[in-house]
């Protein structure tokens, strides 16, 4: 600080606990809503401390499901959304570095033409191409399955950017040894770019893993068998089914133990996570 | 652009290197979306066996409709209030966190955990805060003499899915402007400090203007989060409803498309959509040119 503020201090603080504070309480709101049971919510306006029913809704969503709201347990969807986030995360980063290297070690035809392909796909998100892009996963015969909820999302030209960025720092002379000691582009690749990329292949991951996670409009197009379901798309078949039976001990369970694995992941690896979105972005 | 200085010499292995993203590119992206262009400029009958090239018809059709103009019109305000909602209470909190020393990684973990809340999640929340029956907040509102019921106020529907929407993306716009924050030159703070000005003349007439890069770039993505990525937050809550009181552009193409299976008329908005995305991205990529350079 340049100079003592008292007063200054402790406003800050007081906004910063606020904020804090604004922040965390949808989400205790939810966690609390889990714990009660159902005949909490039958009696109007919502409890703000924890029930007893806390594993009775989590064993339930987790085993079980909910056959009423249509859902599989949750461990099925959980075990979806790690496939789906971890898939998604692995297959950007591998076509992007694999992409990046060719980019910038290498002098061939259609060099800046294929950049260009590449760099496009910043400007398709799922969004403007929901309809065409199911026709193609539709006639490739991959609805309901990994490959179709995955694929369609796996170029990334923000992957592709920051490796190439990273590589043009890569000093010179690490390839040029590489090569004097009669190693090949491959072997150079292997040995020592992708061992010197380690911490920016790790922040990348944080954030593809999370964006992977949170992918909703492509998985509801993609599946309609509850196997395949994501447990972000099990929480809006509960909302569905929430005018008729409100079971909301079991929803607000669902929902926290969809946000649990994201949020852990950036809790742990803040660091990584900072790195990563700051520099994607740039 | 450039290469290394010397590069591999091989013939086919960039080829089979890039073989992967291209492949995926060209049969996901590129072909969809040209597949989109096309069919904007076409109308299937309705038993779906004939396709007649109408030219500029379906623009021309949506171009005319007051549910697109008006879905144009709340994208734009929706944009708007998201954005400064959401960047306002960032600025904030990255500005008090840059003040206390000790305690701002602490802060900070406490603030960034929502990046990876799934749009549709914090809709969910939001929704359960605000629902007319046993939420908490229509009890608090209901001393105040608001009634609140988003199911049939559309401007109440359109302020919930503001606030989940802002919510979730607060901790993306604080962690930009913490970094702006503290790339500011302490030796101005300063020097502004030793000429005899406040806290708060500083903040408006040296921090500001420094942060103004990372606010113009916060600006283009959040309005690029807001057009997109809310998807999630729309059809967890309102569902684009009452009414049409919260249909957004993209909301409107999944609806008329999928549900409403008016392909021509869905593919032209995608197409209009796809030319506002253009227009973000060059601005983003002119803008970060610049900055490198300054």
């Amino acid at each position: 600080m340049v100079e003592r503020r008292p007063f200054l201090n402790i406003l800050t603080h007081l906004v910063l606990i606020a904020g804090v504070l604004i922040v965390a309480f949808p989400v205790y709101v939810a966690f609390i809503a889990s714990t009660h049971e159902p005949s909490a919510f039958v009696r109007g306006v919502l409890p703000l401390t924890p029930g007893d029913n806390l594993l009775e809704s989590y064993g339930q969503m987790l085993n079980a499901g909910w056959q009423v709201g249509g859902t599989p347990p949750v461990w099925l969807m959980l075990g979806n959304s790690l496939i789906m986030a971890l898939t998604i995360a692995i297959g950007k980063i591998s076509i992007s570095i694999l992409s990046a290297f060719a980019i910038v070690y290498f002098r061939f035809p259609f060099r800046m033409l294929a950049f260009w392909i590449i760099f496009i796909t910043l400007m398709l998100p799922v969004e403007v191409r929901i309809i065409p892009t199911y026709a193609v996963v539709a006639n490739l015969g991959m609805l309901n399955s990994y490959a179709g909820l995955t694929l369609p999302l796996i170029a990334s030209a923000t992957a592709t950017f920051l490796f190439r960025q990273f590589f043009m720092t890569v000093p010179e002379e690490l390839m040029e040894a590489s090569r004097v000691d009669g190693a090949g582009p491959m072997k150079f690749f292997k040995d020592i770019l992708l061992p010197v990329s380690i911490t920016n292949i790790a922040a990348l991951f944080v954030i593809m893993f999370i964006y992977g996670w949170v992918q909703y409009l492509w998985p509801l197009l993609v599946t309609t068998d509850e196997d395949f379901y994501t447990i972000v798309l099990g929480i809006k078949r509960l909302m569905a089914s929430s005018d008729r039976v409100p079971a909301w001990n079991l929803i607000m369970a669902t929902v926290t133990l969809a946000m649990l694995p994201p949020v852990l992941v950036v809790l742990f690896m803040q660091k990584l996570f900072v790195k990563g979105l700051t520099e994607t972005e740039k | 652009m450039q290469t290394k200085r010397s590069t591999y010499q091989n013939r086919w292995l960039p080829f089979f290197l890039l073989a992967p993203q291209l492949a995926i590119t060209l049969v996901f992206f590129i072909w969809p979306a040209s597949q989109a262009v096309k069919s904007s400029f076409e109308r299937t009958d309705a038993f779906g066996f004939k396709t007649t090239f109408v030219g500029l018809e379906n623009y021309a059709r949506i171009l005319a409709d007051p549910s697109y103009l008006n879905a144009l019109g709340r994208t734009a305000i929706f944009a708007i209030s998201v954005t400064v909602l959401s960047m306002g209470m960032a600025l904030l909190l990255a500005v008090c966190v840059n003040r206390v020393l000790k305690s701002a990684k602490f802060y900070t973990t406490l603030l960034v955990w929502p990046y990876a809340v799934a749009p549709v999640v914090a809709g969910v929340l939001w929704w359960f805060l605000f629902n007319p029956t046993i939420g908490l907040l229509p009890h608090l509102l209901d001393w105040f003499g608001i009634s609140w019921n988003h199911r049939v106020s559309g401007s109440q529907a359109m302020i919930l899915i503001t606030i989940a929407a802002a919510w979730k993306q607060i901790s993306y716009n604080f962690l930009f402007f913490l970094a702006g924050l503290q790339s500011v030159p302490h030796s101005l703070i300063e020097a502004a400090a030793i000429d005899g000005a406040t806290p708060f003349k500083r903040f408006w007439t040296i921090v500001l203007p420094l942060l103004s890069p990372t606010t113009f770039f916060l600006l283009i993505i959040n309005i690029n989060y807001v057009m997109f990525d809310t998807f999630g937050v729309i059809d967890a809550t309102t569902g684009g409803g009452p009414g049409q009181a919260t249909m957004t552009l993209v909301y409107k193409v999944y609806t008329d498309g999928v549900a409403g299976l008016n392909i021509g008329s869905s593919s032209a908005q995608s197409v209009m959509l796809m030319g506002i995305v253009i227009i973000l991205t060059f601005i983003q990529f002119r803008y970060v040119e610049r900055r490198v350079n300054y």
